[in-house]
């Protein structure tokens, strides 16, 4: 859950890029690294192996400000997509507040993007959580190429709870800030 | 939100504050910072002005997190704590009440012996506290901000994620 510090008036919260392996997180999070007033954000952190390949996670914290008071901050992160790293996801989604799955278009990564969907659904049952009680967003992202799944397709495969989508060419900043917008604005909402 | 759960916060809060800031002094510790599991600073004491406080949060809590998994797969039930030892400066963190994270930096000035002596006796200390405040927090996580914050928070979003 957000964390509310009453003490130095602040408000965290946690905001995790989920999805299949080589499908876009990091490349959004750098993205919004670049696009983000320098004075609201912080360093962009990156645990990833010698070939680039996210290892633990990514994390960019942003600040929102302060409004009425709190400082309001959200900690974006992003998860190793390989099958092989679940142990790390899993920790990532320790205190999750709110998602964004980031979905490779192209049709040989169809299958993988429900594989990751089924993944996260698991992993958050470990936390006892269900994944439609927290704030979920879907991009459809690499949409500039070829080789792509249709969107209803897409839709009737991963998005059964009709949650917010968008397209996205993540390389382009496309498609970057709406779902995150989306999903900020739904975490806030929830500490009412 | 509502005026007594503040209230009820703000002394609880100063109370960890101060045994913080004992903390450090006793031990003459650089700084001392209160995490929580998801990576997020709870406060913190000493003189932090030179640490890259939100990666430091994180990363704690990711090294924490991760060595508990490490401690699973050779069927221990956690480590309690962990010891980063440097040439200039060295860390200590450890477990309280079995959420929150706490960590010292130090540097030769201390040893690890003072150190984990005091990080013991304040662990103690707050334990209870702490069970007490999630317990608040989880069962009075609902209505900590109003309509008019919403409205304010959303209109800021949208300038920052243009």
């Amino acid at each position: 859950m957000a964390l509310i510090n009453y003490s130095s008036k602040e408000i965290n919260c946690k905001i995790v890029y989920y999805g299949p392996g080589l499908g876009g997180k990091t490349t959004n999070i750098k993205h919004i690294y670049s696009k983000v007033n320098p004075e609201n954000r912080g360093k962009l952190m990156s645990l990833d192996t010698e070939l680039d390949r996210t290892l633990f996670f990514d994390f960019l914290p942003v600040d929102l400000g302060t409004v009425k008071g709190f400082s309001v901050h959200f900690h974006l992160y992003t998860v190793p997509g390989q099958v092989y790293y679940n142990a790390s996801r899993k920790l990532i989604l320790k205190g999750v507040d709110g998602l964004i799955f980031v979905a490779d278009s192209q049709i040989e990564r169809f299958e993988d993007n429900i594989d990751s969907i089924e993944n996260l659904d698991d992993n958050l049952a470990e936390y006892h959580k269900k994944a439609e009680e927290i704030p979920l967003a879907i991009q459809y992202n690499k949409r500039d190429l070829p080789n792509i799944v249709s969107l209803n397709e897409l839709e009737d495969a991963l998005n059964p709870r009709g949650v917010f989508s968008c397209e996205g060419v993540a390389t382009e900043g496309i498609g970057v800030f709406e779902p995150l917008k989306e999903v900020s604005k739904k975490v806030l909402r929830k500490l009412r | 939100m509502p005026e007594d759960k503040e209230g009820t916060f703000e002394e609880e809060f100063q109370i960890i504050k101060d045994s913080l800031e004992e903390l450090c002094r006793e031990t003459k510790s650089l700084s001392v910072l209160l995490i929580d599991k998801a990576g997020q600073l709870i406060t913190s004491a000493g003189n932090v002005s030179s640490l890259d406080i939100p990666s430091f949060a994180t990363l704690s809590a990711a090294d924490f997190a991760a060595t508990s998994n490490l401690a699973d797969l050779i069927g221990e039930h956690d480590f309690s704590t962990l010891f980063h030892q440097g040439a200039r400066k060295s860390i200590y963190v450890s477990l309280i009440a079995d959420k929150v994270i706490l960590a010292v930096i130090f540097t030769k000035e201390t040893t690890l012996g003072l150190v984990r002596i005091k990080v013991k006796k304040t662990a103690e200390k707050l334990a209870n506290m702490f069970d007490r405040i999630f317990q608040t927090l989880e069962s009075e996580y609902s209505g900590a901000v109003d309509d008019e914050f919403i409205s304010e928070a959303e209109t800021e979003l949208d300038s920052l994620f243009e």
